[in-house]
């Protein structure tokens, strides 16, 4: 086969699949950009588009145009980045560390993010959207160091591992409260802490420059790592004997899952249990091989956490319910599911 | 294809064994537990880091090779590997195509023909979409060696592959290793099948103490020495081979 016939073998199959994708998440971008406190016109959204992005000439009201355009549609294309990459985060854990219940958020990760932004944030090192990504990423990537090493060191099994993303969790989640007590005056505490718990209200435009091309990153990454992560299915050790090059497919994917994890943490807080609850639910559905869990997790995380931003948004009329509560309050029973399952597969 | 290893070691583990596995041989590994059979047949497989001494395929270097190079060549099945994931027969054995596929070159008909002559060769045709967590100890073994026949290895390494096996299945295996044209290296337990080997090592504490002929190799006298049991060699009036029958040893006074 020549290069071309193979990638057009390739895509062709997929392509009914990839389009299907593409409406599904298009309708959940829509109902995320139209449903709100102020519900918008399905008119507007054609014609502000068509202003924005192709210059045409339409008579707009200027306050809805403009909570379209500048409020709703950033917001719903970040939650749509932050919920493929946490669910493809959650994916590509599991599947390296072979873990049900890995997950960036239970793993430390997402604390140790959090640390490290606010330590910039307070402490007043670098500044701007870079600084603070830079250093939740230095905090992601000391959490994860740290807590794989107290899982080797208490012995390596399945639930030392949770046991010391929970120590690592507390920890970095200590030492964020510990800065804000130190440093914060009752003002940037009180945003902190809102922001920590998952928040997308504050999310503008260049928040979307830098969510979507991180997240679209990490997603090809992960799709062209699709066999590598079959492959782990039975261990590290049946990975290297099937001809993976181990270290490096490892260092690579939690290197994405890292960055991905740390620019959402800065952008948007710590949101709990898609990356665990969304691949479990997928599997569910498209069975256990990569190939369709990575882009299909992708999918689902995006219209489910944009499904939770609409309900952040709406549930308590004239209140915002910091997304994070809406994800644990439908994530906690789904967690509780696959302990479930668990314990009658094992 | 002929597997060479020299001086090889792993910490104290395996020491300073050096022996030629010749093309097309089946060779068998046995020895006490713990006397580093399956850390010498990771080493052969290139699977343990940090080793010391050389392993040589077909005269080349394994570490001129690069991973996916060495698993085109070698296929191992591991004691113990087990996943929580819910793969099916099927999907397991298609893990197997991994080192020969890329993303300009994905799983064809070509690997699909592959698979399912995997699969008939261990006598799993029926069952390929049963999920893996309801398969018994001696069909997932069948499914990790189909998983390795997928592979077309040049060589295939197996560590305890009768295990958990039921004795049809016991001999279906072995008579099926001893008939593929690749070389086999693989650690047994049960001295008698060993006979059926082409050349036998005999592991102890990490070294490979003889090495020969199965008839060679199994003498009352190594027997006693390595394995502790008193061996009574017996003919089978069939065909003329040597059985052994095991007893324990007598205490010393
Ligand atoms: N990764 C390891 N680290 C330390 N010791 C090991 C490791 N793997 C095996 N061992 C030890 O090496 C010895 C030989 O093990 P093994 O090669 O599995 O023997 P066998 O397969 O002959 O029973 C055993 O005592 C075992 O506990
Ligand atoms: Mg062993």
């Amino acid at each position: 086969m020549t290069r071309r016939a193979a990638l057009v073998a390739l895509t062709l199959p997929v392509l009914p699949r990839v389009g299907l994708g593409a409406v599904l998440l298009a309708l959940a971008v829509l109902a995320g950009v139209i449903v709100g406190e102020t519900a918008l016109p399905l008119r507007l959204v054609g014609d502000v588009l068509a202003v924005k992005l192709w210059g045409a000439e339409r008579a707009l009201d200027p306050i809805d145009a403009g909570i379209l355009w500048s409020y709703r549609l950033p917001r719903t294309l970040v939650a749509a980045a932050c919920g493929a990459g946490l669910a493809l985060s959650g994916v590509v854990l599991q599947a390296l560390v072979r873990n049900a219940l890995a997950d960036p958020y239970l793993l430390g990760v997402s604390a140790g993010a959090g640390a490290g932004a606010v330590s910039v944030a307070l402490l007043g090192i670098g500044g701007g959207a870079i600084g603070l990504s830079a250093g939740a990423f230095g905090g992601a990537t000391a959490a994860f160091v740290l807590v794989a090493l107290l899982a080797r060191a208490a012995g390596g099994g399945p639930a030392q591992l949770v046991l010391a993303g929970i120590a690592g969790s507390q920890l970095f989640n200590a030492l964020t409260s510990f800065l804000i007590a130190k440093s914060a005056n009752a003002e940037q505490a009180r945003g902190l802490m809102f922001w920590l718990l998952g928040n997308l209200s504050g999310v503008r435009w260049p928040d979307v420059t830098m969510a979507l091309p991180v997240v679209g990153a990490g997603f090809l990454v992960c799709l062209a790592h699709v066999r590598p992560l079959d492959a782990f299915s039975f261990g590290s050790g049946a990975a290297a004997a099937l001809g993976i090059a181990v270290r490096r497919v490892q260092l690579v994917l939690i290197a994405a899952v890292t960055l991905m994890t740390a620019t959402l943490v800065s952008l948007v807080g710590s949101i709990g249990f898609v990356g665990l609850v969304i691949p479990h639910a997928v599997r569910l559905l498209v069975g256990p091989r990569h190939a369709r869990l990575v882009p299909a997790s992708a999918l689902a995380g995006a219209i489910f956490l944009i499904a939770a931003d609409i309900a952040s948004r709406v549930l308590i009329p004239g209140q915002v319910v910091p997304i994070g509560v809406v994800t644990a309050l439908v994530g906690a029973p789904g967690f509780a599911l696959i302990l479930i399952r668990n314990r009658r597969r094992a | 294809m002929k597997i060479e290893a020299r001086d090889l070691g792993w910490r104290n583990i395996v020491r300073g064994v050096s022996c030629e596995i010749r093309p097309g041989e089946t060779f068998g590994l046995i020895g006490p537990n713990g006397s580093g059979k399956s850390t010498l047949l990771k080493l052969l497989a290139g699977l343990m880091p940090r080793a010391a001494g050389e392993v040589r395929l077909d005269d080349v270097p394994l570490g001129q090779l690069t991973r996916r190079q060495v698993a085109q060549r070698i296929a191992m099945v591991e004691q113990f590997a087990d996943t929580g994931e819910a793969l099916s027969v099927r999907d397991a054995v298609e893990l197997g195509r991994t080192p020969w596929l890329s993303p300009l070159s994905p799983f064809g008909p070509e690997d699909t023909r592959i698979v399912d002559e995997a699969l008939a060769a261990v006598d799993m045709t029926g069952m390929t979409k049963r999920p893996w967590s309801t398969l018994s100890g001696g069909e997932r073994q069948r499914i990790h060696i189909a998983r390795a026949l997928a592979q077309q290895p040049r060589a295939l390494i197996l560590d305890e592959p009768t295990n958990h096996l039921d004795i049809h299945h016991q001999l279906a295996l072995l008579g099926l290793v001893a008939a593929l044209p690749v070389t086999v290296v693989m650690a047994l337990h049960d001295l008698n099948q060993a006979m059926m080997c082409d050349r036998l090592g005999v592991m102890s504490e990490g070294r490979m103490v003889a090495c020969g002929a199965p008839s060679d190799v199994l003498t009352p006298d190594t027997l006693g020495r390595i394995f502790r049991v008193r061996a009574m060699p017996m003919t089978d009036p069939e065909d003329g081979s040597t059985l052994f029958r095991f007893l324990p040893m007598e205490e010393p006074r």
